[in-house]
């Protein structure tokens, strides 16, 4: 019996944070590619709805514009939409011609919506033949770190997604959280205590707290 | 294929790759001198050990004969 719904949207259970990111082996414009290739880097999977449109055309030249700062933090980008890899080909082919702008990293050909479906890129209510514009953040280890979903009509914002990558690396490096806003150079905040005892430590530690649940540290 | 194209033949990148496996070498090794990104060294490396072209062991990568034959 077919796992298909009525409407032919496979039914998927979303990735989870913090849990291994489902592997795939996929075509794209780089070839033959899995997930495990990228082991030990990090790397951004992102979706874009269909080659040949607007705001996908934006987007792409927008994370062509962050790669070479992607590549300093050691993350790679790979896109994704159910699109053939010919299209693909042509599209970047396309961008090139028209704005000189070289798209550096591979594309997903996700005809069959395999990886859409494993990773719930698909969003029946925005449409059911593309793809949302989703971020999925995977560390060196293959773990997914983070998620970011953008509805059909929204292109994404490329300063954020920098930003998020150097927050969780300095978390990682650092054993620590980032507050609302935070940006590199800011104060970053010390993980609260988790006893009473910690916690009268904690307010004497000469760290700068609100209180013994919030405070804060230079790097 | 990004290695070897429907004609068989090798692409650039694919010939950089087998230069530099005159000596053995892991993929992290093929990826620093060819300057190649890692992924698509790993995935170049598994196209081509399919073709026989290369084979691995212990980590490391190998030209065969037929991959000496084709550098």
């Amino acid at each position: 019996m077919s796992t298909e719904t009525m409407e032919g949207v496979k039914p998927v259970g979303l990735p989870r944070l913090n849990e291994p990111a489902p592997e795939f082996e996929a075509v794209t414009t780089h070839g033959v590619i899995r997930l495990s290739d990228y082991r030990g880097r990090w790397l951004i999977l992102f979706s874009h709805p269909a080659d040949f449109t607007p705001v996908c055309t934006t987007e792409f030249i927008a994370f062509a514009e962050i790669y070479p700062e992607l590549q300093k933090r050691g993350v790679d980008l790979l896109g994704l939409s159910i699109d053939s890899v010919y299209s693909h080909i042509a599209w970047i082919r396309n961008i090139k011609e028209k704005t000189g702008v070289e798209i550096p990293f591979p594309i997903i050909a996700d005809l069959n919506k395999e990886v859409a479906s494993l990773y719930g890129m698909i969003m029946p209510g925005e449409s059911k033949t593309e793809t949302s514009r989703c971020v999925f953040v995977i560390d060196p280890n293959g773990i997914l770190r983070a998620m970011i979903y953008y509805p059909l009509t929204t292109g994404r914002n490329m300063q954020e997604i920098l930003r998020l990558v150097d927050a969780l690396q300095t978390t990682d490096a650092h054993k620590v959280a980032t507050p609302a806003n935070w940006k590199p150079g800011d104060k970053v905040i010390v993980p609260p205590p988790t006893t009473l005892e910690m916690a009268e430590e904690r307010v004497h530690a000469g760290y700068e707290c609100i209180d013994w649940y919030l405070c804060k540290k230079e790097l | 294929m990004a290695c070897i194209s429907a004609d068989g033949t090798l692409t650039e990148s694919a010939r950089r790759m087998l230069e530099v496996l005159q000596n053995p070498a892991t993929p992290e090794d093929v990826a620093q001198a060819t300057g190649l990104p890692l992924f698509r060294v790993r995935s170049g490396l598994r196209e081509m050990a399919q073709a026989g072209l290369v084979e691995e062991k212990e980590g490391r990568y190998a030209l065969t004969e037929a991959g000496k034959q084709r550098r």
